[in-house]
């Protein structure tokens, strides 16, 4: 479903990626581990097209993102997550949810769309009564689950989540991980997920890509990530301070 | 000793470059801007909410500006007309001040300082939050929008924030000459009438509308560059106060040697 080939990236003299080969299948859940600053981010948002490469291939669908010709159609496909969840302030939480459903060529009648955005908050554990509300008005944990919810509004082939538990304390991490792998196996979407936090690749994971260095470190089921003999990989998922991957004392 | 020489000019040639290049960089803005402005999908809710921030919500602090300027200005003219016997211009000289420059001049200033900054800083926040991304993600363009609703606004309401200035900033000028100066009220507004010209009227509302698309797009453009956390959403925020104020005068200066130099 989604292939990256010898993706590069850098940002002026500060090279990101160097390289990145990753394929994630159609209805997979995949999660990118890697500590701040690998291009975990920036390889979510190539993968967008928000991004351009600077060198390497990525194709969704078998189509080359960087050539696709309707924008809008190629993105309908993804839904997103974002870290801070990147709710429209100046819009009541229904219409951030409905935002797709209001607009472009997803565009429907605003009552239904207001009813979708309803069911959506639902499935996300949030009542009809917070669909007025303000995103201002709501906690860390709320924001999320309505980020969570426009996400899936528009039920997206593939679902990316940058950070879904950053913020929260564990059990709303919990939750949110719990709720994440629940919608993704229901609605058979295909998931790619970046975070630092172990419970969430835990919780979601079918296939685990660790990120060091630019490159792909290693790549695998999750069910073997503890048993698999690479000191970075094993480094990170202990949060040793000692290892092969350098840290700033 | 030759990079004494060197040194200072490789700095100069430095700036000029990255100015030129800011400069193309804001041209090709604009441009985007009014393509996304004339072309289809339209927001009329962006639009009408951008109408009603850059104009309406406006009006006291444009209102409040012209009366005291007006005032001010008929006071000065009497004192300095008083010099050489021409107390009686003040009528004139105020509708001339106040339409052909202290009107459309205050009214952009107060756009800069109001609604610039205002723009500037909730699109950099929004940019901060990944709020563009989001859009993005969602099928929607930023330029659609966020700036074309902004600069239309700007465009349309700015000359109807200047009208309303003008003719606040002459009833400030009115009620300070018939209340303390001695100006007889009908007399004052006939000359008033009799003095101004159409070009005068007209040169007014096109600097409005000039300076609405500066400040308005200025709003937009440092917003949409700013840089990351509180200290990029403040330097957006004043950056762009800063070049919507200078780009006013700038502006201002041009459009007056177009309408008036002979």
């Amino acid at each position: 479903m989604i292939e990256l080939k010898n993706v590069h990236k850098a940002f002026g003299a500060k090279q990101i990626l160097r390289g990145v080969d990753l394929s994630v299948a159609k209805g997979e859940s995949c999660v990118i581990i890697g500590g701040s600053g690998t291009g975990k981010s920036v390889t979510l948002k190539c993968i967008l097209g928000l991004i351009r490469p600077d060198q390497g291939q990525i194709k969704v669908a078998g189509e080359d993102v960087t050539a696709t010709g309707d924008r809008d159609a190629f993105l309908a496909r993804f839904g997103m997550l974002f870290q801070g969840a990147a709710l429209f302030d100046s819009l009541p939480v229904w219409q951030n949810v409905a935002f797709r459903l209001l607009r472009g060529s997803l565009k429907r009648p605003r009552a239904e769309a207001k009813e979708i955005a309803i069911a959506k908050l639902r499935r996300v554990g949030l009542g009809p009564d917070v669909a007025d509300l303000f995103p201002a008005e709501l906690s860390g944990g709320m924001q999320k689950r309505v980020g969570l919810a426009r996400a899936i509004a528009a039920d997206p082939e593939i679902i990316f989540f940058d950070e879904p538990t950053t913020g929260l304390d564990p059990i709303m991490a919990g939750v949110i991980n719990e709720l994440i792998r629940e919608i993704v196996v229901e609605m058979g979407a295909t998931a790619v997920t970046i975070t630092h936090d172990m419970s969430s690749v835990r919780a979601i994971a079918d296939k685990v890509a660790m990120l060091h260095g630019g490159k792909i470190r290693w790549h695998g089921p999750v069910a073997e990530m503890d048993a698999a003999h690479d000191p970075y990989l094993t480094q990170f998922i202990t949060g040793s301070p000692d290892g092969p991957i350098e840290t700033l004392r | 000793m030759s990079a004494l020489i060197t040194r200072p000019l490789a700095l100069l040639g430095a700036t000029v470059l990255a100015a030129l290049a800011t400069v193309g960089r804001v041209t090709r803005f604009a441009l985007d801007a009014f393509r996304h402005i004339i072309t289809p999908p339209f927001y009329g809710r962006e639009f009408w909410h951008a109408l009603v921030h850059v104009g309406y919500l406006s009006l006291p602090v444009v209102g409040l500006t012209a009366i005291f300027t007006g005032g001010a200005l008929a006071l000065q003219i009497y004192a300095g007309g008083s010099r050489f016997s021409a107390e009686q211009v003040v009528p004139q000289i105020v509708a001339l001040g106040v339409v052909r420059e202290l009107g459309p001049v205050m009214v952009g200033l107060m756009m800069a300082a109001r609604v610039t900054s205002s723009i500037a800083a909730e699109i950099a926040t929004m940019k901060v939050t990944e709020q563009i991304d989001a859009l993005v993600t969602l099928s929607t363009d930023p330029m659609k929008y966020l700036t074309a609703p902004r600069v239309f606004a700007g465009l349309v309401t700015v000359p109807v924030l200047v009208a309303v200035g003008d003719t606040i900033g002459v009833f400030g000028g009115w009620f300070v000459s018939t209340q303390s100066l001695g100006f007889n009220p009908a007399t004052y507004l006939q000359n008033t009438v009799d003095f101004l010209e159409p070009p005068d009227v007209i040169s007014s509302l096109v600097k409005g509308a000039a300076f609405g698309v500066i400040a308005t797009l200025m709003g937009c453009y440092f917003g949409m560059h700013s840089g990351r956390g509180a200290q990029g959403v403040g330097r957006a925020t004043k950056s762009s106060v800063v070049a919507a104020a200078v780009l006013i005068l700038a502006a201002n200066f041009v459009l007056t040697q177009a309408f008036f130099s002979t």
